[in-house]
């Protein structure tokens, strides 16, 4: 298998730097980087079920934590993440089915997915607080 | 005689074929329906006190629906995080290291989960 190098001058494949802002672009980059934020964030449901295995103090504890400011961030920015990968996931799978690659339609639903998690993580979260209260 | 595809076989950067796709598409489509039941499970327990959380989780459909969906986001999760170090971690060495601990990391939390669950039916 001995093959000789030989130094051709061939075009570079295009490298990040010549790209412009696609939706598409954003929304596979966020896809990624939503599945590894939930990736660790896993460890905050199963400390919060830990929690509620072991003792009522341990469960204060870890409800006081999830019930601060800094705590429910988090949990905003777990909810958004959650259902952001969810909708990429759904358009995933449209895709696979062969629809929605017409010009013009992956970007729609590129707009479709943002659109969709901000909407349906701040309806979650109203109904947070209007059942809190 | 040996065809060239047979010799490219199992020679990519996964040394496996579809398999992962399909597992990934499997647990991808379980994790919709289970995904919004956790958002509902968990957004009635909001302020909820350790004895009512488990008094809820401690309905049998309630723990089956919540470990049915651990069980896929930890496969789902598994092979998305080998995908992300198969494509950004180019040493070896490094490379096994990581994917070893990918799968300690889930398993982890898969063992911790389920004794956690099983503690709240069965061992309080």
């Amino acid at each position: 298998m001995a093959e000789r190098r030989i130094e051709i001058e061939r075009p570079l494949s295009p490298h990040l730097g010549i790209y412009h802002f696609s939706i598409t672009m954003v929304m596979s980059l966020l896809h990624r980087v939503t599945g590894c934020a939930l990736y660790f964030g896993t460890v905050l449901l199963v400390w919060w079920l830990l929690a509620a295995a072991s003792s009522s103090k341990q469960f204060d504890i870890a409800s006081m934590i999830f019930a601060s400011w800094f705590g429910q961030l988090v949990l905003f920015g777990y909810t958004w993440a959650l259902l952001h990968h969810m909708l990429g996931g759904v358009r995933h799978f449209i895709w696979d089915a062969l629809y929605g690659l017409e010009p013009g339609e992956p970007e729609l639903l590129g707009y479709a997915t943002i659109v969709g998690s901000v909407v349906l993580t701040l309806v979650v979260w109203v109904l947070v607080y209007m059942l809190k209260s | 005689m040996k065809t060239p595809f047979a010799r490219a076989r199992g020679l990519g950067a996964a040394h496996s074929g579809t398999e992962h796709f399909w597992m990934q598409r499997l647990t991808g489509v379980a994790s919709i329906p289970l995904t919004v039941a956790f958002i509902a499970i968990i957004v009635s327990l909001v302020g909820a006190s350790q004895a009512s959380v488990i008094a809820t989780l401690s309905n049998p459909f309630v723990a089956m629906i919540l470990f049915a969906g651990l069980m896929a986001g930890l496969i789902h999760m598994q092979i998305g995080m080998r995908v992300v170090i198969e494509d950004y971690i180019h040493t070896e060495l490094r490379k096994i290291a990581l994917l070893m601990a990918n799968i300690f990391f889930t398993l982890a939390l898969g063992i911790a989960a389920t004794y956690a669950i099983l503690k709240i039916n069965f061992g309080l």
